[in-house]
Order: structure tokens, then sequence, then C-alpha cells
């Protein structure tokens, strides 16, 4: 595979994923505002686009988040900008993903604008949930499993893990008390499946053990984190030590295994923190997988020369 | 019942051009009979509603051309182009005939020149051809083609017939339109296509791939092809991606390309892999910076190289652009018989060389009854019509001719033919020209049958290019019947005779006990109601 297209396929993963759980995160962001009676809005607001890693400041209003991550489409935090992107990187890698997914995604595209204009936020957030899933289904339906599928698989679960660190930061944004347990188990759409697997109500250490470390469900951190390291062997398989690609396991693995082997309680006394460590664990492996797979080391470069 | 009677049709009457579907008395042409009538059964509300649903899937499917910035759909007309078996049984030998010619010409160009020596080809109409490279003269193509894929533009006079416009062997475009022109019609007119026969185009792609394969360098088995695009920004990326991807085969850009030691390899997240055939949509300028542009980033240092080595071969050959010369078309009549001993099936337009100083001067008086174009022009820039031009671009093409005589040539102004085309103001004749598409696999040439009809959207406009505002059609070629006989061979056949077809398998619930079950649980809802009620 070429690695241009390879890196293409990687970063529709992502942004697709990113798309879908901005949406989600958006949605629990307005339902706690509408729920908390005694929420310092702004202070909320700002706090949310810092999680996000937007530029902004103390006070910000819910107009101004939505568009940065909701409707703006000339921001890459954007939903709109991000589904744009996904795009632009399909019809970049057109002739080895599919027609169906590529239709799926460009008209997903054309409808972004008229969508992101209703009235109703929530409509919104369905309809690209709705979209992501629309790609993600055709995607399975009608790609080999090789290596423009290990790509997407890549890009993808680690967007997952990565968003989801981002939405339990969501417990502790400042000016509210943050969404309760039920409510982000609700928007991973982890509820039922913790009900069926944990068999009681929520409490919050099972429910942050379900999103964290649960090997079964595919929105938990640990599962998706394992995901990639055992995708990255299906890319790589023989791993040399000390390769790029074992670099970035190795990266991934201590993130799982600090979540997985430490108290839950332990964990619960600084989230913000934990959290933070599995998106730098993500960030590391990511431009570790560019260095490898998109970057080739033995790059000619034609240069003109200057006489 | 009065006005039950107009159809689309109603109001449709020829110009003075060739219409191709209606004859001057307002009789239906043969080959458009079945279409006609089709049509006639809608209303025009149904016509318009159709062509919106065609642009529709256009832009869902991402057939589009950039236009300032803005994707749009590309123009496809609702009402298609036919062509009779009879006129392709002219157009397609002539095609192929003016292919034979043109690689024979380029053969000999970059070889010993012997149309010079014999006095067919004055030498400095060669040496002058901006397209001329000295570069690739004496690189040998592995299996002598240098023409694998060309455009022979095609147009129709006032008296019906066919004559070559102009030839394109450099990287003709516009094929992915033909095969998804088809697509979208075929969904919109499914039983016109059952009905008419139409000649297949969806072979181009397999034929494409086959005539590659044979052009790799000796001694390579199963050649590694590729699409080289100038990137996502060209204005025919559509194209690139649609042919790569049906062909199977990688589509890279010049930066996913490195030369090591004469080879060519792609760059790939398993290590570099070897390029044995290069299907370039790159022009000749910017395929290399070492002997080109230094400052184009679009191509692949050392390229030529390893082509002149017989590594890699290029497709199409560097330096065709001086066959597609327009001074080289007027002496293409000639060259058919100098190099073929055959006479040309297809005639020319009449053209005057400006370089001759009698057909100058005669040009020079006549210019506002004719057409001027630069001879290495595409896409229809700078070309003149001179009734349609102004006194003062009458006068600036004066001074452009004799400032350089070998830049233009001078023409008749020809009546495009016309075919209807659906307009604002309904059904109404518009100029049409035609590009075959032919396939050389260097032991035959093959036409696709139909090729890229464009069409001129503005009522009289005889200039069809779609960066000048044109559309296209679907063209369809007829006389497909007799390839649709009783499949020949036997064994490819399914046998249903003895075998028992096998049962699809259900959910035994679901029908078996299904209507039992069901009784039994909507009986049991029902039981405590029977019960409660007394209390």
């Amino acid at each position: 595979m070429l690695s241009r297209i390879a890196e293409s396929l990687f970063w529709i993963g992502r942004y697709v994923e990113r798309a879908d759980n901005t949406a989600r995160l958006l949605d629990v962001h307005l339902n706690v505002l509408l729920e908390d009676p005694w929420v310092d809005e702004p202070a909320a607001n700002a706090s949310l686009l810092a999680v996000m890693h937007v530029k902004a400041g103390s006070r910000v209003s819910r107009e101004e988040v939505l568009s940065a991550l909701g409707t703006d489409p000339k921001l890459s935090s954007s939903i709109t900008g991000t589904m744009g992107a996904a795009r632009d990187n399909a019809r970049r890698a057109r002739e080895v993903i599919s027609t169906e997914v590529w239709e799926s995604l460009n008209t997903t595209y054309m409808q972004l604008g008229s969508r992101a204009r209703t009235p109703r936020p929530h409509d919104f957030f369905l309809w690209v949930r709705e979209r992501a899933a629309v790609v993600w289904g055709l995607h399975s339906a009608t790609t080999s499993r090789d290596d423009a599928w290990h790509f997407m698989e890549v890009g993808r679960s680690l967007e997952r893990a990565d968003m989801i660190a981002r939405m339990l930061m969501m417990r502790s944004l400042e000016g509210t008390t943050g969404p309760n347990w039920t409510t982000l188990l609700r928007s991973c759409s982890a509820h039922e499946a913790y009900l069926r697997t944990v068999r009681s109500l929520v409490t919050e250490e099972r429910a942050a053990e379900f999103l964290l470390i649960d090997r079964l469900f595919p929105r938990s951190i640990a599962y998706n984190l394992d995901k990639v390291e055992t995708t990255l062997a299906l890319i790589e398989p023989g791993l040399a030590r000390n390769s790029l690609t074992d670099q970035a396991r190795l990266a991934l693995g201590r993130a799982r295994t600090n979540l997985e082997y430490q108290s839950i309680e332990h964990i619960l006394e600084d989230l913000p923190v934990q959290m933070q460590h599995v998106q730098s664990a993500c960030a590391t492996a990511s431009d570790l997988i560019r260095d490898r797979f998109f970057l080739p080391a033995s790059s000619v470069m034609w240069s003109q020369e200057a006489v | 019942m009065a006005l039950d009677a107009s159809t689309p049709w109603t109001g449709y009457s020829p110009s003075a051009a060739w219409d191709e579907a209606m004859d001057v008395d307002g009789r239906v042409r043969e080959p458009y009979a079945k279409v006609y009538s089709e049509i006639d059964k809608m209303s025009s509300e149904d016509l318009n509603a159709r062509a919106d649903s065609l642009a529709n899937t256009y832009l869902a499917q991402g057939v589009t051309f950039d236009h300032a910035g803005e994707e749009r759909p590309f123009p496809l007309d609702i009402v298609p182009r036919v062509v009779g078996a009879d006129e392709w049984e002219i157009i397609s030998p002539g095609v192929a005939q003016r292919v034979r010619t043109l690689e024979a010409f380029l053969a000999d160009v970059y070889g010993s020149q012997r149309c010079v020596t014999d006095g067919v080809i004055p030498r400095r109409l060669i040496t002058t051809s901006q397209y001329f490279h000295r570069i690739v003269s004496g690189i040998e193509p592995a299996n002598g083609v240098r023409v694998h894929v060309s455009g022979i533009d095609l147009v129709r006079d006032q008296h019906g017939i066919w004559r070559v416009l102009e030839d394109n062997v450099r990287v003709p475009s516009g094929v992915s339109y033909v095969l998804s022109n088809r697509r979208a019609m075929s969904q919109m007119f499914p039983d016109l296509f059952g009905a008419m026969g139409v000649r297949p185009v969806l072979e181009y792609s397999h034929r494409l791939r086959a005539a590659l394969t044979k052009a790799a360098p000796d001694g390579v088995e199963d050649p590694t092809i590729v699409v080289l695009s100038p990137g996502v920004f060209n204005s025919a990326y559509y194209e690139h991606s649609l042919l790569a991807r049906t062909m199977g085969v990688e589509l890279v850009e010049g930066r996913d390309l490195e030369t090591h030691g004469g080879r060519v390899y792609m760059r790939t997240t398993a290590g570099r892999r070897r390029v044995d055939v290069v299907y370039r949509r790159v022009d000749d300028e910017y395929l290399d910076p070492v002997v080109f542009r230094p400052d184009s980033a679009l191509g692949a240092p050392g390229i030529i190289h390893a082509a002149r080595l017989g590594n890699v071969t290029i497709c199409n050959a560097v330096g065709n652009g001086v066959a597609d010369d327009k001074l080289i078309y007027t002496y293409m009549p000639a060259l058919t018989t100098y190099y073929l001993g055959e006479d040309p099936i297809l005639p020319n337009v009449d053209t005057w060389r400006l370089e001759e100083r009698e057909a100058r001067e005669e040009v020079m008086d006549r210019l506002a009854e004719l057409v001027v174009k630069p001879v290495d022009g595409a896409g229809g820039k700078g070309v003149l019509i001179g009734p349609a031009a102004a006194k003062s671009e009458l006068e600036t093409a004066r001074k452009n001719i004799l400032a350089d005589p070998r830049g233009w040539i001078a023409q008749p102004v020809i009546q495009l033919s016309t075919v209807p085309t659906l307009t604002p103001e309904g059904l109404e004749p518009r100029h049409v020209d035609l590009r075959p598409f032919a396939v050389n696999d260097g032991d035959d040439v093959w036409v696709l049958p139909g090729g890229l009809t464009r069409v001129a959207l503005q009522r009289g406009q005889l200039i069809v290019n779609s960066s000048q505002g044109g559309g296209s059609k679907d063209t369809w070629v007829l006389g497909g019947e007799r390839h649709r006989g009783p499949i020949s061979n036997p064994e490819s056949r399914v046998e249903f005779g003895g075998a028992t077809p096998v049962p699809q398998s259900a959910h035994p619930d679901d029908y078996i006990h299904g209507q039992q079950q069901m009784q039994q649980q909507q009986q049991r809802q029902q039981a405590p109601q029977t019960q409660e009620s007394p209390c």
C-alpha cells in the first residue's frame, strides 16, 4: 500500500470517529447545562473547549461552543470541519476505498451545511452519529481485511480511546458538577451493555471500570488501546525490538496496563490526570506510526541547484 | 385534448446545420426513432425531473469539475446522441487508421526521419514544434507503441460527413465521463437500452489495462502498473482515480515515486516497490525535473533516464505532442498514404497553412469569415471565430499571424452538426463534436464504441469544450445485437438437470411452530384480562 494512501486511510478513520464522538460529547454537555440549575455556563463552556484543545477565553457562550465544536466548517475542531477533512482524505484515497464508502462520505459532506443549521442541535448530533455508523457499516461490508482495513482500524481505535478519555474528563469540568455516570454510559452507548454485564445499578466505581478497562465492550479505553496494539502487529508481523512500531505499541501498552492494574479508587482520585496520560500515549503512538509508515526514511528530494 | 398533444418535441426544428435527429422536413432519422418516441411519451416536467435527478447522481458520486473553486456536477444532457451502426463502420476503422498513421509518424520522427528525407514533411516543421523533444529520440518503446491512448476529435459538417478536427495523442482526457455517463443514463432509460442494442463501453478499463500490460519492459512477467496523477486538485482527478480503480492499479503522485539506479519505485508502507509501467496523466514538461522544467513537483526525477534504459515504460510516450501539432495535422492525409499506402478514410477539415505566402494572403483577405487557431492550443483556448469576432479582435489576430505564421492555422467555419438538447426553453438543437477513444496494444487498435460527445450549451455556440461552458452527452452506438447471441461456450452454463435445488433455511421458531406459538402467547396475554374483569 502506498504510504500516502495509508496515511489518508488512517486519518479517515480518525476523523469519522472524532466527528461521531464530538457529537456525543456536545450532546452530553448540552444535557448537563439543561439539567444543572446552579451551572456556571460560561466557565463550563470554556473548560470544555480546553478539554478539546481549542483556544478560548475564560468565559465562552453556548453559541461559541456549538460553533467551535459543532458547526463552523472553517475550524478543524468542529464536526463539520472534521467530516469535511474525512471526505477530502477519502477523495485522495478514492481508488482504494470502495465506491459505497466514498459516496456515503461525500453525501454526508454535502448535507453538512443544511443539517448544521437545524434549530435543535440534538437532531444534528443524532444525524452525525448515524452517518458515521453508515460509513463504518459500509466500510466493514466492502473492504478486504488487508492493510487498507488495518490502517483505518488503527486510526479509528486510537481516536476512540482518545475521545473517551476526553469525555471522561468532563466529569471535572469547572462550574458544574459534571455529567453523572449514567449519562456518560448512555452517551458511549454503553448503558445497556453495562447493565447486562455488571447486573447492578450504576455506581461510580463500576461505571468507571466499565468505560476504562472492560475487555469485551468496544467502547472501553482498554479495548481500543489493545485493538491498536494487535492491529499494528498485523500490519508489521515479526516486530523487531525497538522498532518504531514496537515503540508505539509500548506506549499504548503502558497506558493500558496503567489503567488495568491500578485500583479504580486510585484512578478516580485524579481522573483528569489519568485521562491526560491516555491522550498523550495516543498522541505519541500516532506520531510514531506516522514516522514509521507515512514518511519512509529513504525519501530523496529533488532540489533545484542555486547557481 | 389539444393541450395534451404537446410533448417535449413540440417546437423542435433543426437549424442550418446537419441535425442528427431530424432532417430538414421534420422527419426523424432512423437511428433516433426509438429515442424520439420514448421522449415523446413524456411530459416536459417528467423530462426535467429526470435531468435534475441525473445532476444529483453526479453530485453524490463526485463526478464534478472545479469551477471557480466550487465543485459543480459535470453537465450531462438527458438526450443521448445516437450513432447508427453504418456510421460506426466508417468511424471506427477511420480512427484506427489515423492512430496507425500517428504511430508510424512518431516512430519515424524519433528514429531515422525518413519522412523528411523523402520530402513529405519539411524538417523545419518538426524542429520548430514546441513538443518535439530531442531528448527522447532513440528511446525505443517496449512493444513499439507510443500512442497507447488517443482521442481523435471528429465533427460532422453541413452535409453529414464525418471529418477529423484534431488529434490528441499526449494525454487525452474525458473517457471517465463516457463511462459514468453510461452508468447514469442506463439507470435513467433502462427500457431503451434493452430495446436499442447499445454497444457497451465498460470494456475500456479492461482493454487499457491489457494494453499497458503488453507495453511492459521486456522480461517483466507480471508488471506493476501505476496511474500517475498531478494530484487531487487537478481538474481531471476524478478521471485518474476512476481509471486506477477500475483497472485495479495504484494511483500515484510524483511524490510517491523515486528512482534509484535507473529504476522507478513507489513508496509503500512495506518499503519500496518496483514500478514497470507508468500511465501518466502529467504533461511532458512536468514529468521529469531533471530534463524538463526543474521547478516541477509533479513528476519523478530521473524517470526519463529509467525509460531510456528500458526499465520503465511511460504511456503515452514523451514527445508525442509533435504529432498532434495542428500544422502536422494538415499533412496527415499525405502521411496516411505515405506510411500505410492507404487512402484516408476520414477526411480533414480544409486548412490553410499560414506559413505559405499565397495561403496567408488569401486568409488575410477573408479573415472575417474563417476560424483561426493556434497550432499548439487545447481546450478551445485562443480560437478566433471570424464571423463572431469584433473588429479589434480581428486586428489583433492579424498582427499575431503576421508576427508568427508558424503558430497559427485557418479553417473555414464548420457548422457542426446538432443534436436535440434540453435547455431552459425546452429541447433545442445544439452543436456537438465527438471524441472517440482508441487504445493501441501493439497488435491492434481498439476504438471504444461511442466516445465523448461534447455539446455547446449556448445557442449558436460552436466551441464545445467544457472549459468554455460545454456539457456532454452519452453516445450510443447501435448494432450491438450480433454480440449478444446465445452463449457459445456450453461449459459456462449452470447445469440444473438432475440437481435438486437446496432450500433456504430459517430459524425453526419462525415458520413451523411460529404460528402455533404466537397463538399461545396471544391467549396468555388475553387470559388475565378475562379473569380480572369479573372482580
